[in-house]
């Protein structure tokens, strides 16, 4: 019966695929994940930055995110602290958008009428992007497989219109498609031929367990703190040479840094406010200029449209 | 000027429904948002003119839906009368009539040389009512947070709903009422279970609604579902021999939740229930809304009913199977919670308390820690918290056991508990930092003392960790071990030593501190184990240490005399809940002023057992008899200039009088008697006072009421005669002083 459910069940892979596949044929871009070490999905300029203004944007992609403190070494099996984040984002937010949703759940193997679906009041606040929306966790059997959100502010500015935003939780997903208990029993790939399947702990076992150790015992706080410090004002500089997209590269890598800290355990509760006071700074700071470097060329677009 | 009467027979009524469908409502906003509907739509109706009668609400996770029964066709049709000018008025005031009015001159009604105007105003159809009242209800809803959606939300102005508005239905007997709001036009159609029915159904009237949607697997009745769930979790938990730990607010948010709830019984791992019980319970209902069951031994067993929200084809297996996996994913952190708090013990956890700020003037947790183990052992060292809790000895007279009569083989006893009162202070708020309760910080104290426990510290200790914010809510307990109630004792005056301190007193209905909760803490504390402590040296003393521990802090300048203002306002602030909490037990306020207006009554004990001897008293004919003399006498004295007698008569109850009335040649008989009365009741009451026994002190009063009634009967005190008028004067001094050695009788009402 497991065999039989094994084969039936989507690779890691294979679900990815689907979601590209599903969320393209809705008239998604299919973007690519961005090149920096990020905590969600949400920190890629492609939802931070554009889902500020009135230009339509319907995308997909897969984001790798780091949650430096998540990490056990390997140990647990569901916490990493690199994992993936499938992120859907649709401005307007459509009518249907939780058909739509749902119709991506069936892609990928859940019947709703075996497995119990349910949206349970979750609303969306990032202190450190000054962003908050409402929506839901979405429950799938009682486990969180999604976020579903639909963002009000962005930055500290209304989002006009309001992009509708769904974020999968990859790993869960997957481990609840393919029954497995444990991450690392993933199935990453399917057997082809004479190439043997790939599991998700031989890619990412040995990456679990170092990263760990440098998270929370090896890495050079004394760098990290340069490092927050060199990037605070690096971004500071890049807002003033009016070049936001750099400006928010450097925030991101501020809010990284500051995730690091906290893992090596040398942030006080007491300093903790603070930095992340700073992180929001440079994230607001980022998204105000985005808004004054676009704002022209919106309004002229969109007549009516306002901030 | 205007008269209004109602004509037109009774209307033929019609039921009208009305459902407003949107995407997923969160659970905890479903019975204010049913509230707000019905007062909307009351409003709405009632300035048309149409009263909305019985209403049936209803609530879903996708619709609020309402139904008024028998609304008539149409308001009532209303003749007005307006009065107009007199015929004699000059033309122009007839013309502004006709102009106001739209009437002609032969359409008024001349009556007596005025002119009247009659003006019949059809009455509206229902339907144009409830067409124009749904999107006004819809636009004026009040949600706790609402949101933008959808390519409308690129303007501001765009509706607000708490998640998107999906659908109107809206039909009055059989006719659909024609409205639209922000794009959605009202309709027949509705849908079904989002997954059993997903299609659209046609409702042909408030009549089918229920019971079309019932087919089509929603039960829209809220308390329906609530009892499926409360009665089949109930069933599903004793069909597995199991009892399941009923709760009534997991009920609602359950029914909340789902249109169809199942519930479902599951099973975990049994070697989880090594985590404590309470662990396990807030688990499941906080994070996964399942209930817990216990086993036939009323202790907690290994299962959990989760409730779906479908008929599953395969009975619910997959599904319980996918909760249990979830569940146990959340126990197993649970459990390495527990296990990894238990590697350090608490006096380690302790040491991080350095780390987390109390309040930015206050220091840390472990600054106030420091100073809680002092006041702690402060309050055993002082014979305040003794060996044995006092509330065994309760009904005796607190006065036969004094702080001094401590049994002698008491000495190592009261050492000990000295130093577990220390200890436990110290250990008291480790568990603040234990990844437990920093995961549910629901279970501060209770987690500290399960691992108080594990690491072999004495029970008393860990009781005491465990209940020393007791009493948290009005129900609940208050500790009666002398270890806990010494650490709860001072870890409250802790607290509202040190914001008093700094000048946070909570004013009106701001209190950030919660230090009204901690006052109350103090007294029900103090009462219950009649506690003899007196509220002013012990809040002086810990403003000195307060203070004394400021020294690294920023530092307050501190003025002389503060350290005894600041005690005083923070006893005040006991005194007031005090009055508070008594009023409910039926104690008058004004005569907890009247004793502790005598100053220095700030032993709670006793101010409490002298306010009842005198409530007691004052519902008496002597006691109010008494009273007006008092008050009498006061008038008199006040209007002869004499200060009424001040209250000499502290707490110790020394009490003397303050105006000698020596034998005089001019006394009456009944002057005499009075004296002589004085003479005896003083002393009595004084010594009645000072050795606690108040109902004594009050019959030594009661002795005084009918030869001070004869006094004002009998003889002037105003007397023409000077050496009389001040004799009878000195008397009445005499008598005032005596009653203030027991109660300030200025502060009585009636």
């Amino acid at each position: 019966m497991a065999d039989a459910a094994e084969k039936e069940s989507l690779s890691f892979q294979d679900m990815i695929l689907t979601l590209h596949a599903y969320w393209a044929a809705r008239g998604c871009a299919i973007l690519q994940p961005y090149d920096m070490r990020v905590g969600a999905g949400t920190f890629h300029p492609a939802t931070t930055l554009r889902s500020l203004g009135p230009e339509p944007w319907n995308v997909a992609y897969v984001q790798p995110s780091r949650r430096p403190t998540d990490g056990r070494y390997g140990e647990n099996p569901n916490r990493l602290q690199h994992y993936y984040q499938y992120q859907v984002i649709l401005k307007p937010s459509p009518a249907d958008l939780q058909d739509q949703y749902l119709g991506s759940l069936a892609a990928i193997g859940i019947d709703p009428l075996l497995h119990d679906i349910r949206f349970v009041e979750d609303d969306w606040e990032s202190p450190t992007l000054g962003a908050w929306g409402l929506g839901w966790e979405v429950w799938c059997d009682g486990m969180e497989v999604t976020q579903f959100t639909y963002f009000q502010q962005m930055g500290g500015y209304d989002c006009k219109p309001v992009a509708g935003e769904l974020t999968y939780g990859l790993e869960r997903l997957a481990m609840y498609i393919q029954n497995v208990d444990n991450v690392y029993d993933l199935r990453f790939s399917d057997a082809v031929g004479d190439v043997a399947a790939v599991s998700y702990g031989d890619v990412f076992l040995e990456n679990e367990r170092q990263f760990s150790k440098w998270n929370f015992e090896v890495a050079d706080t004394d760098a990290l703190f340069a490092g927050f410090k060199a990037a605070e004002a690096e971004c500071q500089r890049a807002i003033a040479a009016n070049v936001p997209l750099a400006a928010y590269d450097q925030a991101i890598e501020a809010s990284h840094l500051f995730n690091l800290l906290q893992a090596r355990g040398v942030i006080s509760v007491q300093e903790r406010a603070n930095y992340m006071g700073r992180v929001r700074d440079l994230a607001k700071g980022s998204c105000k200029a985005w808004i004054d470097s676009q704002s022209e060329r919106w309004t002229e677009k969109y007549p009516g449209w306002t901030l | 000027m205007s008269d209004r009467f109602v004509s037109g027979a009774a209307n033929k009524g019609a039921d009208f429904l009305l459902e407003l469908r949107s995407e997923e409502i969160p659970a905890r906003m479903q019975a204010g948002a049913r509230a707000e509907l019905e007062k909307l739509f009351r409003a709405q109706l009632s300035a048309a003119g149409l009263e909305a009668g019985d209403l049936t609400i209803w609530s879903t996770p996708r619709r609020l839906a309402l139904v008024a029964r028998g609304l008539p066709e149409a308001t009532a049709a209303v003749s007005e009368e307006l009065k107009g000018p007199r015929s004699s008025a000059p033309p122009q005031a007839l013309e502004g009539f006709l102009r106001k009015t739209g009437l002609t001159q032969d359409q008024l009604e001349d009556r007596d040389g005025v002119y009247f105007a009659v003006i019949d105003k059809p009455g509206r159809a229902t339907a144009e009512v409830l067409a124009e009242a749904i999107p006004a209800i819809v636009r004026g809803f009040s949600w706790p947070k609402s949101m933008r959606w959808g390519k409308d939300s690129a303007s501001s102005e765009s509706l607000r709903w708490v998640r998107p508005l999906s659908g109107i239905v809206a039909i009055f007997g059989e006719e659909l009422i024609q409205c639209e709001v922000s794009g959605i036009s009202a309709g027949y159609a509705t849908r079904g279970h989002r997954f059993h029915c997903p299609g659209e159904i046609t409702i042909g009237s408030a009549a089918d609604y229920a019971e079309k949607l019932r087919a089509c697997h929603v039960i829209v009745d809220h308390e329906e579902r609530q009892s499926i769930i409360r009665d089949g979790a109930a069933k599903a938990a004793a069909d597995a021999g199991l009892a399941l730990v009923a709760d009534e607010g997991l009920a609602i948010e359950n029914a909340g939740l789902t249109e169809w709830p199942v519930p479902l019984l599951g099973r975990f791992d049994e070697a989880f229930l090594e985590v404590p019980p309470e662990v396990i319970q807030l688990t499941a209902r906080v994070n996964q809304k399942y209930f817990v069951v216990n086993g036939a031994d009323g202790k907690l067993a290994n299962g959990f009913v989760c409730t779906a929200n479908i008929d599953a084809v395969d009975g619910g297996a997959e599904i319980v199977a996918g909760n249990r996996k979830v569940l146990a994913a959340r126990l197993s952190d649970a459990r390495f919670f527990w296990e990894k708090d238990q590697k350090r013990t608490l006096a380690q956890h302790a040491e991080k308390l350095a780390n987390i700020t109390f309040h930015e003037k206050l220091g840390t947790v472990a600054d106030k820690v420091e100073r809680v183990a002092k006041l702690a052992r402060w309050l055993v060292e002082e014979n305040i918290v003794t060996v044995q809790p006092r509330h065994s000895r309760e009904g005796e007279n607190p006065a036969s056991t004094p702080s001094s009569g401590t049994p002698a083989f008491a000495g190592v006893a009261k050492e000990e508990l000295a130093d577990q009162a220390e200890l436990a202070a110290r250990l008291a708020k480790a568990d603040l930092v234990t990844e437990m309760v920093g995961e549910f910080p629901e279970l501060q104290g209770l987690m500290g003392g399960y691992y108080a426990r594990a690491e072999g510290l004495p029970d008393a200790v860990a009781d005491a960790i465990r209940d020393h914010y007791k009493p948290v809510g009005q129900g609940d307990d208050v500790p009666t071990a002398p270890v806990t109630v010494a650490v709860a004792l001072a870890d409250k005056l802790d607290t509202i030593i040190g914001f008093y301190y700094w000048g946070e007193m909570p004013t009106g209905s701001k209190d950030p501190y919660a230090l009204r909760r901690a006052a109350i803490g103090i007294l029900r504390t103090v009462l219950d184990n009649s506690i003899r402590l007196r509220l002013q040296p012990a809040f002086h003393g810990g403003f000195q240490l307060v203070h004394e521990a400021m020294r690294k802090l920023p530092p307050r300048d501190v003025e002389l005399g503060f350290m005894g203002n600041a005690a005083a306002g923070a006893v005040l602030l006991v005194i007031d809940r005090l009055k508070v909490q008594q009023r409910e037990a039926g104690v008058r306020h004004d005569l907890i002023d009247a004793v502790f207006a005598l100053g220095g009554e700030d032993d709670l004990v006793r101010l409490l057992a002298r306010v009842k001897a005198l409530q007691a008293f004052m519902a008496t004919e002597d006691g109010t008899n008494l009273l007006a003399g008092y008050k009498r006498a006061a008038n008199i004295l006040k209007q002869a200039d004499i200060a009424v007698a001040p209250a000499k008569a502290g707490a110790a109850g020394n009490s003397a009088p303050n105006t000698t009335a020596p034998a005089f040649a001019g006394a009456t008989d009944v002057d005499r008697t009075l004296l002589a009365a004085l003479d005896a009741a003083e002393p009595a009451a004084t010594t009645a006072v000072a050795e606690e026994r108040f109902t004594d002190a009050m019959a030594a009063l009661a002795s005084l009421r009918a030869p001070i009634d004869a006094f004002f009967d009998g003889v002037m005190v105003n007397d023409p005669d000077d050496a009389i008028r001040t004799y009878r004067l000195g008397l009445l001094g005499r008598f005032t002083g005596a009653v203030h050695g027991v109660a300030d009788f200025s502060k009585i009402e009636g």
